[in-house]
């Protein structure tokens, strides 16, 4: 499904804040795929997805999605392919836009002139209602009235309305609270496996790479360091996590928000 | 003074607070829509009037609405070009396209003053038909609300398409249009394009109305427009996009009510724009200045030794 070959990506060339962000990595994602991702603070792992996404060109390698090679494609572009979400809250959503409006910007159907229509209207407030929040009977109100969590759940159905052929999930949950975060990750995960989406997520919470998803990558100086799935994954605790990375690294995990449980 | 001298007052005020309206609506469209300041609009609005004059001269009243349009349109064109393709600050690429415009302007009028006393135009047009009627004496303000009537419905119907809602985005939240599938660069070429067409006509409606074009008829347009749609921002910020459109036409009208009114008491009209300048500031300064009270009041209690420690 997604395939990267030898790509690089230094910020600042040439410069003393020259940074290696990612370098020769290569990758290959299968169909139907849920891959959580972990690795320290400057891993790589954002960059990877600005990478996959094309927030920027990469230095050098090639991008391929669905067997179309992306490497060039503009982001925009990119991104009726590619759904992605967020820490920040703020970014997946247009605050003064209506719950109705942002979900319709989103599913992009009809012509370009055209208002949303009545069976659109109809969709999304089954959707929203599906989420059993309460949301369905707030769809005329703007979504800079809703709370980081529901902007989340919001930008997350978004970005799932047109099945993506690949969804980008940044630390997605990191800035909820905990219950919502609970809540929100539950969410993706059964719209991941209803849809049988493709799915990347990063995140910080070691329990969750290990129970979510069918393979996990551990990223480190901009490499995956580490790709697990199958039996071996499903064998391995959160220690062997911990040691595996001491292992390929040779130094501790010093990502400061590491939740262990 | 008397009834009729009041009506005459109200009757001016709301005509060329209405003229003025497309303007506002203009930047309705590009400042809070878009959220781009674009200083061009002086210059647009005297281009407007400058097409419109020319091509009303020539004998075509009504092609010189479209004509005042589809040159406020290619003047966006331009000032959305240099922002999005040719990586100019949009600030910067207003008030280069408003200083180009200035000859532009000249250039189109021949010289810096226009006179259309003896110009058929849309206003003349409107009066030949009504006469006899009851609006016999109203046919100005006919033929602007016929306008401005059609460009609030344009906006409120063309803000809710698929089109309008990405130009709406790319104003509301860049970050998450750059990840989305909307191209910034065609929002915001379209979105500035219609707002100068708007720009254009109101130019041109005011010089079909006044009957002439000077090349300053469009200097302070931008702040005079602002203050309009701040203070319609006042009664109609917070609602539906048809609210905040018509909103921005009252607004219009207020302020051109007010500098009627001010007129009567003596002020004297050059003050117009300053006045203009300081409702801006005040509207944009005063949510500002009201967010940094609270930590104004709690040094003054410092120092008045009265605070907690």
């Amino acid at each position: 499904m997604l395939k990267l070959t030898h790509i690089s990506k230094t910020f600042n060339p040439g410069t003393v804040n020259e940074k290696r962000a990612i370098s020769d990595l290569s990758l290959h994602v299968n169909k139907g795929d849920f891959i959580t991702i972990i690795g320290s603070n400057g891993a790589g792992k954002s960059t990877l997805f600005n990478a996959i996404a094309g927030s920027f060109l990469t230095d050098s390698g090639r991008i391929e999605l669905d067997g179309q090679d992306i490497t060039l494609m503009a982001e925009h572009v990119r991104s009726r392919q590619i759904g992605r979400l967020f820490q920040d809250t703020r970014v997946g959503t247009a605050p003064g836009m209506t719950i109705e409006e942002n979900l319709a910007l989103s599913a992009g159907r009809g012509g370009w002139l055209s208002p949303i229509s009545k069976a659109d209207k109809k969709l999304f407030r089954e959707k929203l209602a599906e989420l059993q929040m309460g949301l369905e009977d707030r769809m005329k109100q703007p979504v800079g009235l809703l709370s980081g969590g529901q902007r989340q759940v919001i930008a997350l159905l978004m970005s799932t309305l047109t099945t993506p052929k690949l969804l980008l999930l940044d630390e997605h949950t990191a800035a909820l609270d905990p219950a919502t975060a609970e809540k929100v990750l539950a969410l993706t995960e059964s719209i991941v496996n209803e849809r049988k989406l493709t799915c990347m997520m990063i995140t910080h919470n070691m329990e969750s790479a290990l129970k979510l998803g069918n393979r996990t990558f551990m990223m480190e100086n901009g490499n995956i360091v580490l790709d697990v799935a199958g039996e071996k994954r499903s064998g391995l605790t959160v220690d062997d996590l911990l040691d595996e990375f001491r292992k390929v690294s040779g130094h501790r995990l010093d990502n400061d928000r590491i939740l262990l449980s | 003074m008397d009834f009729n001298s009041v009506m005459s007052l109200l009757q001016t005020a709301l005509e060329l607070g209405l003229i003025g309206s497309l303007t506002v609506l203009s930047l309705f469209l590009s400042y809070s829509m878009l959220n781009v300041c674009d200083l061009s609009t002086d210059g647009c609005f005297t281009l407007g009037a400058a097409v419109g004059g020319v091509v009303a001269i020539s004998g075509h009243p009504i092609l010189a609405i479209f004509a005042a349009m589809g040159a406020g349109m290619l003047s966006g064109l331009v000032v959305s070009f240099l922002q999005t393709k040719m990586g100019i600050d949009s600030l910067l690429a207003g008030i280069i396209v408003n200083t180009a415009l200035y000859s532009v302007n000249i250039a189109v009028m021949g010289s810096s003053l226009l006179n259309m006393n003896k110009t058929e135009t849309v206003f003349t047009m409107m009066q030949g038909w009504l006469k006899g009627t009851f609006l016999e004496n109203q046919y100005k303000l006919v033929v602007i609300l016929i306008f401005v009537t059609l460009a609030v419905v344009f906006l409120a119907v063309f803000l809710r398409t698929r089109l309008g809602l990405a130009i709406r985005a790319t104003g509301d939240n860049p970050a998450m249009v750059k990840s989305s599938s909307i191209n910034p660069v065609i929002t915001t070429i379209i979105g500035l394009c219609l707002s100068n067409a708007l720009t254009g006509l109101s130019g041109c409606l005011l010089a079909q109305s006044q009957k002439s074009v000077n090349i300053d008829i469009g200097s302070g347009m931008v702040t005079i427009a602002l203050a309009s749609l701040l203070i319609g921002n006042a009664f109609f910020g917070r609602g539906s996009i048809t609210k905040r459109a018509i909103g921005a036409v009252v607004g219009a009208f207020v302020f051109r009510l007010v500098y009627t009114i001010a007129l009567r008491f003596n002020m004297p009209a050059f003050m117009l724009k300053l006045v203009s300048s300081v409702i801006v500031i005040i509207a944009i300064a005063g949510p500002y200045l009201r967010s940094r009270l609270p930590i104004l009041q709690r040094k003054l209690q410092l120092k008045s030794g009265k605070g907690d420690k």
